[in-house]
């Protein structure tokens, strides 16, 4: 689960983490008066939106009277905001952040994610900071410390002074970066965070370390211990089709594409999207219906694909181990029918009971294809959006 | 024989008397050799009743002592799944296989902390569990599907491992062990491990394996493969058509960071000497092509 930068900040300032003093708003009239409680002469205006690049897009602007942070937030709120991860119709903005500005001496980088292959916590600092980092670890990785944290003692003093003296730090800030650093992993470990990014961590003029962006991803395995984080949740920033899949159990995910596909399992609902593309079409999207696939959940699954006014073409991939054939068979009879399918059906089926189910397609009245290998249905499915 | 289980194993359940629990420890009891196999399960508080004949335990501890088993099976909700890890480690269990899904990673992380230096293997979690054909099976994966044979399988999903299962049933190579390690970000055997212990397994030729977008597990066995693996080896990568920063169902398939893409595990692969296929209905046929069978 992602949350806002305002969000990240809150809980990383709950945990004693500096950071710049503001405070959300959803109107100009709030910003306005979020702008006036922090005093001062310089303010930045941030668009919130659960995406990187917002800077690039005209998502934050730097203030210097109470009118123009109106002006920035009359123009920023509902504005599409398009950046490197939004896609070419970007994300409506309707949150803002307004913080004080800050004078900033030098720009760093601080990153915590789940090292797979280590199976820890890795910290990884730059001094490349407010960069695309991911250039900087492509093109010069040696920029970039790890340190692979043990879970028994957390990230200790010295580990995170060692970073902060290699990222040539005089020594009062890099006491503060220290001490910065060890309540970042804290606070990452606590509330069961699966990516924390900070960019740019900053050294002020007069020599505080803050972060002065905040990204925070969150493990959805771990949200039950966490109903604050839960709490969090914008909805609007999140795909209504997949929102609307995971309401009803099933993993959904929107591609380009215009061929919709129903299948089980990740691995294999991941396989058919490739061997869609392989033989000349292009998946709509990822559908794992999981182990169940009942009528109801096909029929939801069907329903979602439909929404996408793209699609030409649907095809069910069904390798029943515990499900069986027969019984999403008639599911899939059912809800094709509660649907009113009027595009192209290619079905295939393939396991426990695989005759029986097969012999229930082919008695219904249903206009649908059937195909008893992976290839056929794939070149069944592309044929048909071609006509 | 194969890897990791086989007809002389002594299983114990944990979470037997849960709705899934008992749904696969019937079907695993009734495939092949299965009911001298799973000799005990667990639940804490039920100690003392039985599941189908199958004695019921409070603790993995006293049902190893009372039955001598040597492996355990979890089917446990995901809040408590790293805790009945971590008690059937401690009991000495030698190979725990944890089929739950949705265990948190950092739950996993703590639990992998405490095995370093136990000396036990972990399969999973959030995976199909592991078959040695016609002599047992611990876990959800169809059995009917699968033949004994010389073919080694190993796969981070679930039904793409049926899917290719059946395929080399199909053209008559039959399976040695099929390992299912699961599609979690942090978790027990990885496909190297498994690829090890394929390479010297007297009763594997050959090995099929599976891998998805997200981390480096597939690079890093390719490399090994490159430099010491002595049987041959076809694979198949799925998410080639997965856009970066979208989880794909499994907590551990995505793209992160410009990492883990589909094309850079197929050029490790294939720089390994591996035959690797980009049609999914065509795994079995790699295998053929790996082996040189018509």
């Amino acid at each position: 689960m992602k949350v806002h930068e305002y969000q990240a900040k809150d809980i990383l300032r709950s945990r004693g983490v500096p950071v710049p003093r503001g405070g959300p708003c959803f109107s100009a009239d709030e910003a306005v008066e979020v702008a006036r409680e922090l005093g001062g002469n310089r303010w930045v205006v941030k668009a919130q939106i659960h995406a990187g690049g917002r800077g690039k897009g005209g998502g934050v602007k730097v203030v210097d009277s109470p009118e123009a942070v109106r002006n920035a937030a009359d123009e920023m709120l509902g504005m599409m905001l398009v950046t490197h991860q939004t896609g070419t119709a970007g994300q409506q903005v309707n949150r803002l952040l307004v913080e004080e500005g800050v004078d900033i001496a030098r720009e760093l980088y601080v990153g915590l994610v789940i090292d797979r292959s280590s199976q820890r916590v890795v910290v990884m600092a730059s001094s490349e900071g407010g960069t695309e980092i991911e250039e900087v670890a492509a093109q010069t990785p040696e920029k970039i410390l790890k340190t692979l944290v043990d879970p028994n003692t957390g990230l200790s003093q010295n580990e995170a002074l060692d970073m902060m003296h290699k990222l040539e730090l005089e020594p009062a800030q890099a006491e503060e970066g220290a001490r910065f650093l060890s309540l970042l992993f804290e606070a990452f470990w606590e509330t069961d965070a699966s990516l924390a990014e900070i960019n740019p961590l900053v050294i002020t003029t007069d020599d505080r370390v803050m972060a002065l962006d905040a990204k925070f991803n969150f493990d959805d395995n771990a949200l039950f211990r966490h109903p604050d984080i839960v709490a969090m949740r914008d909805t609007d920033e999140e795909d209504p089709a997949e929102l609307e899949a995971s309401a009803v159990g099933l993993s959904y995910i929107s591609l380009d594409g215009n061929i919709g596909c129903l299948v089980n399992g990740a691995g294999l609902a991941m396989a058919t999207m490739d061997i869609i593309k392989l033989y000349g079409g292009e998946p709509a999207n990822f559908l794992d219906v999981g182990g169940g696939a009942t009528t109801d959940q096909v029929t939801e699954a069907f329903k979602i694909m439909l929404r996408n006014p793209d699609l030409k073409a649907i095809l069910v991939n069904i390798f029943g181990g515990i499900m069986q054939c027969d019984v999403v068979a008639e599911g899939l009879v059912q809800a094709a029918g509660v649907v009113k399918l009027k595009i192209p059906l290619v079905v295939r089926l393939e396991g426990t009971n695989v005759e029986r189910g097969r012999k229930i397609l082919e008695k219904s009245d249903l206009d649908m294809m059937t195909a008893t290998t992976m290839a056929e249905a794939a070149e069944k499915v592309v044929a048909a959006t071609r006509n | 024989m194969g890897i990791l289980i086989n007809g002389a194993s002594r299983v114990i359940t944990q979470g037997i008397t849960g709705k899934t629990g008992q749904f696969h420890t019937r079907n695993c009891v009734e495939y092949a050799g299965g009911a001298d196999c799973f000799v005990a399960g667990v639940t804490p508080g039920k100690g003392g009743q039985e599941f189908e004949g199958i004695p019921i335990f409070d603790t993995v501890e006293e049902a190893r002592a009372q039955t001598g088993a040597d492996v355990s099976v979890i089917y446990v909700p995901p809040p408590f799944a790293a805790a009945a890890i971590d008690e059937a480690v401690v009991a000495g269990i030698g190979t725990v296989i944890c089929i739950t899904e949705g265990v948190p990673v950092k739950d996993m992380i703590l639990t992998r902390e405490r095995m370093r230096g136990t000396g036990t293997v972990l399969v999973g979690p959030n995976c199909p569990g592991v078959i040695t054909p016609g002599e047992i099976k611990i876990g959800i994966m169809p059995g009917y599907i699968h033949t004994p044979g010389r073919i080694g399988v190993v796969s981070r999903s679930g039904t793409l491992t049926y899917e290719v299962v059946d395929q080399l049933t199909k053209l008559g190579m039959g399976q040695s062990t099929c390992v299912g390690i699961g599609g979690d970000p942090v978790n027990g055997l990885k496909h190297l491990d498994v690829m090890k212990m394929f390479d010297e397994d007297a009763d594997t030729d050959a090995v099929v394996m599976c891998g998805e977008i997200g981390g480096s597990d597939e690079e890093e066995c390719a490399q090994w493969i490159r430099d010491h693996m002595k049987k041959p080896v076809a694979a198949f990568i799925a998410g080639v058509t997965a856009p970066p920063g979208k989880r794909m169902g499994h907590a551990g398939a995505i793209i992160a960071g410009g990492r883990g893409t589909a094309s850079d595990k197929i050029s490790a692969l294939e720089s390994a000497g591996v035959t690797v296929t980009a049609n999914p209905a065509e795994i079995g046929l790699a295998m053929c092509q790996a082996i040189g069978k018509e």
